[in-house]
């Protein structure tokens, strides 16, 4: 390469520079390719669960990360309608599509909370303190307003006093068990929060 | 084997042919939606963002049910309020709610006037996709799309638009919009599936009084695979807007057809007559003559 002239080298490293820049320019032809986003859920834990909002209580599929393994802490991540359950079929409202913000709000409510009358904050209080305080109060209650016979004298085993709300994505069974709670206790004012 | 999930049949701005010999012999897939099933509700565009990772910002109420107000590089799909009052029938009020959204054209006129290679492409399923990591953000693509479909992201200068789910269709399943829909007014299937049942449809609403009910897959941009069942087929304007017969708007044809051609025509003559005003007149240069020409001229004016 001794005998290569200043000229010819300027004109061959010349022409490869103006080579590969056309290339970077685009002149080169593409390769016809393309990719989908990879399908999120492969391998995701699936859940079957029931929508918390109405009585229609549609079936929904939950998938959460990781496979179960002991050191994989599941977050659920996607919920769609469970096309198997008999309600729904797959389907969803607007409200039942949008339940992933709804686990992860941070105003979700995750425990008991207990204001006290004339006070202007909630405490967290455990659930056996919870179910404690209703029994008492309800046990207050009944035995002081409850109506065994009306003015006849016919016994109607009324408490009047007392309503209860029920949730309303319970299954047949759960409904059926409240049912009886309730009725037993003679409360009349028994309603869920089946108003969509 | 191909190195992809879903087999493509067009690039933009790619000269290279794709794999062409794998071929959906069952058919192209096609979403309808049922605009006389819709009841508004919005589940679709839920479902959307929950599967596509996306979350709109929170908008102003402006009087009406639409919400957000148009679509945006968050919002892929929106369902569109229309009040209608029928002379035909009394000056009834009748409430057209369209989803809208990307109509996965047969013919894209966002691919065409794409400058971008790979940035936009069409499978042979019949899906219109954007893959945004090629995107450059010059935004032709909207000035390409007859639907006003695609919004370029302020985040991130690239263009977004209703992918109809690709991800999920490439493993079998159906978009997230068909699914989450309580009323069934939205429904998945290859288009010839879809033609019959919107033929059953129509055949309905028509028994229904409905004269002029019929499906939207306009033949102008090569037909859609997103396509619509509306009561005023005749009208399609009614619905906010949906053109009546739409096509790829003739600048981008004349941009990426005839100009493409001439101006590379215009590039080649400029170096061909270059190269042979080389050949015939060569170079300028200068004789000793001139040479000094020039120093007695500067002789000249120096003594001047």
């Amino acid at each position: 390469m001794s005998d290569m002239t200043r000229r010819q080298f300027l004109a061959i490293t010349g022409g490869g520079l103006a080579g590969s820049s056309l290339a970077l320019l685009g002149f080169s032809p593409g390769v016809a390719l393309a990719e989908v986003r990879q399908f999120k859920l492969a391998r995701a834990t699936e859940t079957r669960n029931t929508c918390p909002y109405c009585s229609v209580a549609c079936g929904v599929l939950m998938y959460s990360l990781g496979d179960k393994a002991k050191n994989a802490t599941p977050s659920i991540f996607h919920i769609e309608g469970d096309p198997d359950h008999p309600v729904n079929r797959g389907t969803l409202c607007p409200k039942g599509a949008g339940l992933i913000d709804f686990i992860h709000s941070p105003s979700r409510l995750k425990y008991p909370e207990y204001r006290a009358p004339g006070s202007d904050r909630w405490q967290r209080v455990s659930w056996d303190e919870a179910m404690e305080r209703i029994a008492r109060l309800m046990k207050q209650d009944r035995d002081a307003n409850f109506i065994a016979k009306n003015a006849e004298g016919q016994t109607v085993n009324r408490w009047l006093t007392t309503g209860m709300l029920a949730a309303s994505a319970s299954s047949n069974e759960a409904g059926y068990i409240t049912h009886k709670v309730v009725r037993s206790l003679g409360i009349l004012a028994f309603d869920n929060q089946a108003r969509v | 084997m191909a190195l992809q999930s879903l087999d493509i049949v067009r690039r933009s701005a790619t000269t290279t042919a794709p794999p062409s010999v794998r071929e959906p012999h069952t058919g192209t897939v096609a979403k309808l939606i049922d605009t006389t099933k819709c009841i508004g509700c919005k589940a679709c565009q839920v479902a959307c963002m929950e599967w596509n990772d996306l979350r709109d910002d929170i908008g102003t109420n402006v009087g009406g049910y639409q919400n957000p107000h148009d679509l945006t590089d968050q919002s892929w799909t929106l369902m569109r309020f229309a009040e209608y009052e029928n002379p035909d029938k009394g000056n009834d009020l009748e409430w057209l709610i369209r989803k809208d959204g990307c109509m996965h054209c047969a013919d894209p006129g966002c691919l065409k006037a794409c400058p971008a290679p790979g940035a936009i492409v069409q499978y042979a399923n019949g899906i219109v996709d954007f893959h945004e990591e090629n995107c450059i953000g010059c935004g032709y693509c909207i000035a390409g799309c007859p639907f006003n479909i695609p919004r370029i992201s302020k985040r991130d200068h690239k263009a977004y638009k209703c992918t109809l789910c690709s991800d999920r269709v490439a493993v079998g399943l159906e978009p997230a919009c068909i699914k989450s829909c309580p009323t069934g007014a939205l429904v998945w299937g290859t288009k010839e599936e879809m033609h019959q049942h919107a033929a059953e449809r129509v055949e309905d609403l028509k028994s229904r009084g409905f004269d002029r009910a019929g499906l939207y897959d306009p033949p102008g941009v090569g037909g859609t695979h997103v396509m619509y069942v509306l009561h005023h087929a005749d009208r399609p304007q009614l619905y906010n807007d949906l053109p009546e017969d739409p096509h790829i708007s003739p600048a981008v044809s004349v941009w990426k057809g005839a100009t493409k051609p001439l101006a590379l025509a215009g590039i080649v003559l400029t170096a061909l007559a270059g190269f042979f005003h080389y050949i015939r007149v060569g170079r300028n240069e200068t004789h000793e003559s001139d040479e000094r020409a020039a120093a007695r001229e500067t002789e000249h004016v120096r003594h001047e």
